[in-house]
């Protein structure tokens, strides 16, 4: 490679100036590259260990089913109730983002005008960025004030957390069908609609599927939407989305600012358990998108 | 200048079909005689049989102020196969789309005059334009199966969105194939993904899924440009043995094919049918200068 | 050459009359088209309603304390008086703070995957640094308090403070919270969002302007200087101001290590809060209305600076990548 040619011929070195200097900036520069990659996969990689080895110790089936008292001392109970809630409040949230989402990609991509398009990605871009915990302020003041927590303004809060994600990879992975592929459709007698439903949208769906997926992952880990939402929750198994849900995210969050290093304990174990299922998910999300992206790229 | 193409046959014995021959080219190789009919094909859609006729009154294409297609009055007749050749960018795909009403799927893109199928104006005001693709099939130039769908889908994709019964759809798929010269080879792999076959495979694929409706006109645009010579010669082949079964009209900008699989040929120029003939006419002797000097190569 | 027409095949008028179509084909494409425009619209509302609704939360703070809120330090929930600025100065140092580093090595790491990288492991260790994004951030907080508060604590601040203590900036107290482990932590979650968006910009840098510099004789750290890093420095740019907006909003790893103590001063190693962290700490039971309307005044100061730090970015970006694409 460049940096390792050493210029022999005297012609070569009396035209190469500082030559050495410059290489030695290069050589810097690779280093530096080099460093900042290991750092950043470094930290990943010391965090999943320590709640690896954290978490795993704290690990039962009994940690797994008992519930969740933030309030109670020592080790006892685990997150049973939090798993189950976190089931339900991500659940709801996905059928709620999920279907908009997709539609949204449809109208963008099927029937918008440019300048429509534009406002529409405008709009979901900014709603990306708001941060959670705004979006747990405005579902407080919408669904909660006045009246009590719930489960299920919990899943609203999730569901808009998730809704610009699976909107925005919806449109990219419809966007990338081929026009020919539409044509194909349309000449064989399908009236528009059919050939968006029949044929565009199942052309694209694996990569709408990693979408709703990485938006799954996204949801299971928020906190702070649930914060004013649905955090105050009974020791109990609760399913009822009428009333508060405990979630995996919050209890972390309870029990880490709890004084009790057993409740630290059990912390880490639900970290664990948690990072699992996000990784697990988002892993699962980027095969099948490679996967999808080489399939379309076959047909063009 | 109006042409009707019965008024001077090219007398073809369906049982000895020779092709007419191509014009004395140094590098064109001797035009084979056609094979027989093969009994695939000829089992394969026993039912259709080529009736209708396809005739262009004063068609204009804009696309936006480009004015692509300038007034063409064109034929064509059951029973034969109808060329159009020209340079590119002289309108002959545009005005094709004009037929089964694609070229208005393009933003900005209109039309003006008529198409008439038999008696009936495809271009009029009551008529259903998804209606009108499925009497007028096309075949597309780069072949264009469906990605995601299995052989069988793809071939029943057509007859699906015209809500044939399921019992119906297994034997139309079956004919569909044999009609295409397709089925001895795909017959033990239906379900394998469409995109597992090879170029020329695929488009005769296309074909098959645009007969499976069985459609009254069959275009087709250029539908050996993206394939090799082989695959390209059973494509050729393919055409002669349907045309009984299906009004067809080929673009190409290949000469060599116009006089291998053509028995009427229009030549375009700048969006205008500067003539149209006999195929053999339009290579030995034709009418038009332009003409004389596009076959013999002077430019395109 | 006969066609026989055994069966008179019925007129084109007949098929086109469309009895191939039903009910539901026909108004197929109305039903899609209303159906879509409806959920284009709900996400437009939903936009427009969350800003409605966190600007009335936060009326009664706003007609209580006006704009002077913003510059007043008072946070006492017991005599009424509410005030954001220590907050918005939390906010401000821990967010530059985190920018101030995490700029560089993303950079940095988007030049390794670019350009230096192995080809092969170009793909898997991208993933890797993405999947940092995709850590809870409660995850993290947790892991902020538990391990890397007490290092700092236990093996880096007493070094820094050894060697580097006649500096103010390190010479005073630090503890097991504060203001710089928030700041390393907010690090390690923009570090991935701003590294892949700077990625996708330096893959718009025409290759022939870099093979032109190349070919001069230049190194490759040179053509990266002069061709790669001068081309996408508006959107690199626009990255930072994303990764920006992406540490002013976090609320909960934040909250988790930075001591909760809102105060103006130039130590970082010192506790601290920020408007996130703050609103988050405060779930447990604002008493007031008026505290909770406070809150909600915060919620709005973060809306407003994201609704700036997504619009800027956003055309720092697209400007870069309709260069590329007219240039292309």
């Amino acid at each position: 490679m460049e940096s390792t040619r050493k210029p022999e011929h005297p012609l070569l070195a009396a035209r190469s100036g500082n030559l050495r200097r410059r290489r030695a900036a290069n050589r810097g520069m690779e280093i530096s590259a080099w460093v900042a990659a290991v750092l950043a996969v470094g930290v990943l990689a010391l965090v999943i260990a320590s709640v690896a080895v954290k978490g795993i110790g704290s690990i039962s089936l009994d940690f797994l089913t008992k519930n969740a008292d933030p309030n109670a001392l020592g080790s006892t109970g685990g997150i049973g109730n939090a798993l189950v809630g976190t089931g339900i409040l991500v659940g709801l949230a996905t059928l709620m983002a999920v279907p908009v989402g997709i539609l949204v990609a449809i109208y963008t991509n099927e029937f918008a005008s440019a300048r429509s398009r534009n406002t529409i990605r405008y709009f979901l871009d900014l709603l990306n960025g708001v941060p959670t915990i705004v979006t747990g302020i405005f579902i407080f003041g919408l669904l909660v004030a006045g009246h009590q927590q719930s489960g299920f303004a919990g899943s609203v809060a999730l569901a808009v957390v998730m809704l610009p994600l699976v909107a925005r990879s919806c449109q990219e992975v419809l966007a990338l069908v081929p026009e020919t592929t539409k044509e194909a459709g349309l000449a064989l007698g399908a009236s528009r609609w059919r050939t968006t439903v029949s044929v565009v949208v199942p052309t694209a769906l694996s990569g709408m599927i990693t979408g709703a997926l990485l938006a799954v992952a996204r949801a299971l880990g928020e906190t702070a939407p649930l914060l004013f939402v649905s955090s105050i929750f009974a020791p109990t198994l609760a399913s009822d989305p009428s009333q508060p849900l405990p979630s995996v995210p919050v209890v972390i969050f309870q029990f880490s600012e709890s004084p009790e290093p057993a409740k630290h304990d059990q912390a880490w174990a639900a970290a664990l358990v948690l990072i699992a299922v996000v990784l697990l998910i988002s892993i699962v999300a980027r095969i099948l998108s490679a996967r999808m992206r080489r399939r379309l790229g076959a047909a063009r | 200048m109006n042409y009707n193409p019965t008024d001077d046959l090219t007398v073809v014995d369906p049982e000895e079909k020779t092709m007419p021959r191509s014009p004395g080219h140094a590098e064109s190789s001797a035009p084979t005689p056609a094979p027989p009919v093969t009994s695939e094909v000829a089992s394969g859609l026993e039912e259709m049989h080529a009736t209708r006729h396809v005739r262009l009154d004063e068609l204009h294409a804009y696309y936006g102020d480009n004015h692509a297609v300038r007034g063409v009055n064109l034929s064509f007749e059951p029973g034969r196969v109808t060329a159009i050749i020209g340079p590119s960018g002289c309108g002959k795909s545009t005005m094709v789309r004009c037929v089964n009403r694609m070229h208005e799927e393009i933003p900005g893109a209109r039309s003006a005059g008529r198409v008439l199928l038999d008696d009936v104006d495809l271009h009029g005001a009551n008529v259903d334009v998804v209606t009108v693709r499925r009497l007028v099939g096309m075949v597309f130039q780069k072949p264009n199966p469906f990605p995601t769908m299995s052989i069988f889908d793809n071939v029943a994709s057509g007859l699906k969105f015209t809500g044939t019964p399921r019992g119906e759809i297994t034997d139309r798929v079956h004919f569909a194939l044999e009609g295409a010269g397709l089925w001895s080879e795909v017959e033990g792999r239906l379900s394998s993904t469409g995109m597992s076959l090879s170029g020329g495979q695929q488009q005769r694929l296309c074909i098959a899924r645009a007969l499976a409706v069985e459609p009254d006109v069959l275009l087709m645009d250029e539908p050996c440009s993206a394939l090799d010579p082989v695959a390209t010669l059973k494509i050729e082949q393919l055409i002669g043995q349907l045309k009984e079964k299906v009004t067809i009209a080929v673009v190409t900008h290949n000469m060599q094919q116009a006089g291998r699989v053509a028995d009427t040929t229009a030549f375009m120029l700048d969006g205008e049918v500067v003539e149209v003939g006999p195929t053999e006419k339009m290579f030995t002797n034709p009418d038009d200068q332009r003409t004389e000097q596009y076959v013999t190569g002077k430019f395109g | 050459m006969t066609t026989e027409t055994t069966t008179a095949t019925p007129p084109v008028s007949a098929l086109l009359a469309g009895k191939g179509r039903g009910i539901v084909d026909r108004f197929g494409d109305r039903a899609l088209y209303v159906l879509t425009l409806a959920a284009a619209l709900l996400s437009v509302a939903i936009v427009l309603g969350l800003a409605y609704k966190i600007v009335d939360e936060a009326s009664s703070a706003f007609s209580t304390f006006g704009f002077g809120f913003l510059t007043s330090s008072d946070f006492d929930p017991v005599k009424g008086n509410f005030g954001a600025a220590d907050f918005i100065y939390g906010t401000v140092v821990s967010s530059f703070g985190a920018l101030l580093l995490a700029t560089p090595i993303s950079i940095a790491i988007a030049l390794f995957l670019t350009e230096l990288a192995p080809r092969s492991s170009r793909t898997a260790i991208g993933t890797l640094v993405e999947l940092l994004a995709g850590i809870p951030s409660v995850i993290l907080g947790l892991w902020g308090i538990i391990i890397l508060g007490p290092f700092l604590n236990d093996h880096f601040e007493p070094i820094l403070h050894a060697v580097l203590g006649w500096i103010p900036l390190f010479g005073g107290q630090y503890g097991l919270v504060g203001m710089f482990p928030a700041i390393l932590i907010l690090t390690i979650m923009t570090v991935p969002i701003v590294s892949s968006l700077t990625r996708e910009i330096f893959a718009t840098v025409p290759p022939t302007d870099k093979e032109g510099a190349l070919a001069l004789g230049a190194t490759r750290w040179e053509m990266i200087k002069t061709v790669v890093l001068p081309y996408s420095r508006p959107g690199i740019v626009g990255a930072v101001i994303l990764g920006l907006g992406r540490a002013v909003g976090e609320a909960i790893a934040v909250t988790q290590v930075i001591g909760n103590t809102a105060a103006i001063h130039s130590n970082i190693f010192l506790p601290a809060d920020t408007l996130a962290s703050k609103i988050a700490n405060s779930y447990q039971g604002a008493a007031t209305d008026l505290q909770i309307s406070s809150l909600a005044y915060f919620a709005v100061i973060l809306f407003v600076l994201s609704l700036i730090f997504n619009s800027v970015a956003r055309l720092l970006v697209r400007s870069v990548e309709s260069r590329s694409r007219s240039s292309g």
